[in-house]
């Protein structure tokens, strides 16, 4: 079992699930409630990720943070070295890979609230803001931990872009998956088992939690 | 309307969904083939009209692939230890196996890079601007553990270790260096007289720094079509092919035979 790489993935996980949910409220509150007519252009852009193979993301990733692409030279200017292979490159590609699974549970828990708790605090004098924090997120929260969650799993999984962008340095972006990977290829069969496994248990628990949560039967916060 | 739309549609189906006719000989090869063999498959096309659909990746992943009944005639193997495990695994035919090239080694820049590798040689290495050098993972690529012997007989392996960025296999160490990810590679001399890297400054590391490349091949027991399988190692064997392989960075054995079976 390699631990350092266990741990390497669930630290990327966390990292992008945090930085995409402070990303992902707003944006998924204007998707929301926006009312301009180009809306479905930037909600196109928004599920790219779920239908562009990891391999597009993963070449455009590496040839945007090479020393000629934009991303390359901006990190060059700043931190004085590109961000392939470094973690940040990879929380990067990450949180592009994973913006769909964080931002579409919240627009669909948002567009199910009932419009007219928010005229009622509205006319009680609350503003967006208080709105937004006393009504809205207590009713969505369902759909909040969905949201942390699936983007949580999702980069817990992730492979193609991790590979394409990763350059498999151990303890930096040697995730899981690419170290499954690396067993097979390596004929450690029995090794890449054990790192399967134990990832196959965290995937099934974690989609139970998100399925649990959203049963209306027995789920911990009622939904309305 | 719909229903018309519809049948359309199925029809479009099915169409896709009928198998190709055979006389397409399928080939898993070593990502180092990548350029050499689609050459040689061209020659071959329009000498015998046999077609040939080749897949290039890492070796270790065909084998795993071939061990599970994956559809190919004959696999290229980067290392001839994989070969040889399916043979002991009885996949395939003992008689076929041989090795049919070197594999040579070089250090690689970009053009517009500041460093000349056939002036520096391997302090290029050491060079200030390196901060990323690119290899095929040793783990698993042959091209990566041959990177790896020569750096460490080379005295330099504690020194870069931490430069290491390691490639999926060495098209995947090449691409991250021509990119301009990495700042040198160490990758093979057939994807570097490739055309999209030969314009790039090199200088190949010698032979005494790393135990051999040995580039086998082997036909597999399941495949339908032994007898093109043949025709196609038999034309690989003849001067032409084989002076093909070496313009591509190969060094030829002198005369091919079977290769020879450790016990």
């Amino acid at each position: 079992m390699n631990f350092e790489a266990m741990l390497l993935s669930f630290r990327l996980a966390a990292t992008v699930s945090t930085i995409l949910l402070a990303l992902a409220l707003p944006l998924a509150y204007w998707l929301a409630f926006s009312r301009w007519r180009g809306k479905f252009l930037l909600e196109s852009v928004v599920a790219l990720p779920l239908v562009l193979p990891p391999t597009v993301l993963g070449f455009y990733a590496l040839m945007a943070m090479g020393p000629h692409g934009p991303l390359g030279k901006l990190s060059q200017a700043l931190l004085g070295h590109t961000l392939a292979f470094t973690f940040t490159g990879l929380v990067i590609a990450s949180m592009v890979y994973s913006l769909p699974f964080a931002v579409q549970p919240l627009i669909a828990s948002f567009e199910s609230l009932d419009r007219r708790l928010l005229d009622a605090s509205a006319v009680l004098g609350a503003g967006r803001a208080r709105t937004f924090v006393r009504v809205i997120l207590p009713l969505c929260w369902p759909g909040v931990i969905t949201a942390v969650v699936l983007s949580f799993a999702h980069t817990l999984g992730e492979f193609g872009v991790v590979l394409m962008v990763g350059g498999n340095l151990p303890g930096i972006t040697r995730t899981v998956s690419i170290d499954i990977y690396d067993r097979v290829q390596a004929l450690d069969y029995s090794g890449a088992h054990r790192m399967a496994l134990v990832l196959l248990v965290i995937s099934f628990a974690v989609l139970s939690i998100v399925y649990g949560l959203n049963r209306q039967v027995w789920s911990p916060w009622p939904r309305r | 309307m719909i229903w018309r739309a519809l049948v359309v549609f199925l029809v479009f189906i099915l169409i896709a969904a009928i198998p190709v006719a055979a006389q397409e000989l399928r080939v898993a090869a070593a990502a180092d083939l990548q350029f050499a063999l689609s050459d040689l498959a061209a020659q071959y096309e329009r000498q015998a009209g046999v077609k040939l659909s080749v897949t290039y990746g890492s070796s270790g992943n065909f084998f795993a692939q071939i061990e599970n009944g994956a559809p190919f005639d004959l696999f290229f193997s980067a290392d001839i230890a994989y070969p040889q495990k399916l043979v002991e695994g009885g996949l395939v035919a003992r008689e076929s196996l041989y090795s049919y090239a070197f594999g040579r080694i070089v250090l690689w820049v970009p053009r517009d890079s500041p460093l000349d590798p056939s002036q520096l040689k391997w302090s290029t290495l050491l060079a200030p601007g390196v901060q990323r050098i690119a290899i095929a993972n040793p783990e698993h690529a042959p091209y990566g553990r041959a990177a790896v012997a020569a750096l460490r007989k080379a005295g330099l392996y504690d020194q870069v270790s931490s430069k290491l960025v390691l490639g999926e296999n060495i098209s995947q160490a090449a691409q991250f260096v021509e990119s301009g990810n990495a700042q040198v590679g160490i990758i093979a001399l057939s994807l570097a007289v490739s055309p999209a890297m030969k314009d790039g400054k090199r200088w190949e590391i010698s032979g005494d720094f790393y135990p051999d490349l040995e580039q086998a091949v082997v036909l597999l027991n399941s495949s339908s079509q032994k007898k093109a399988a043949r025709a196609f190692l038999a034309f690989l064997n003849m001067e032409e092919a084989r002076a093909t392989l070496a313009r591509y960075g190969f060094s030829l054995p002198s005369a091919v035979t079977p290769a020879e079976h450790k016990p």
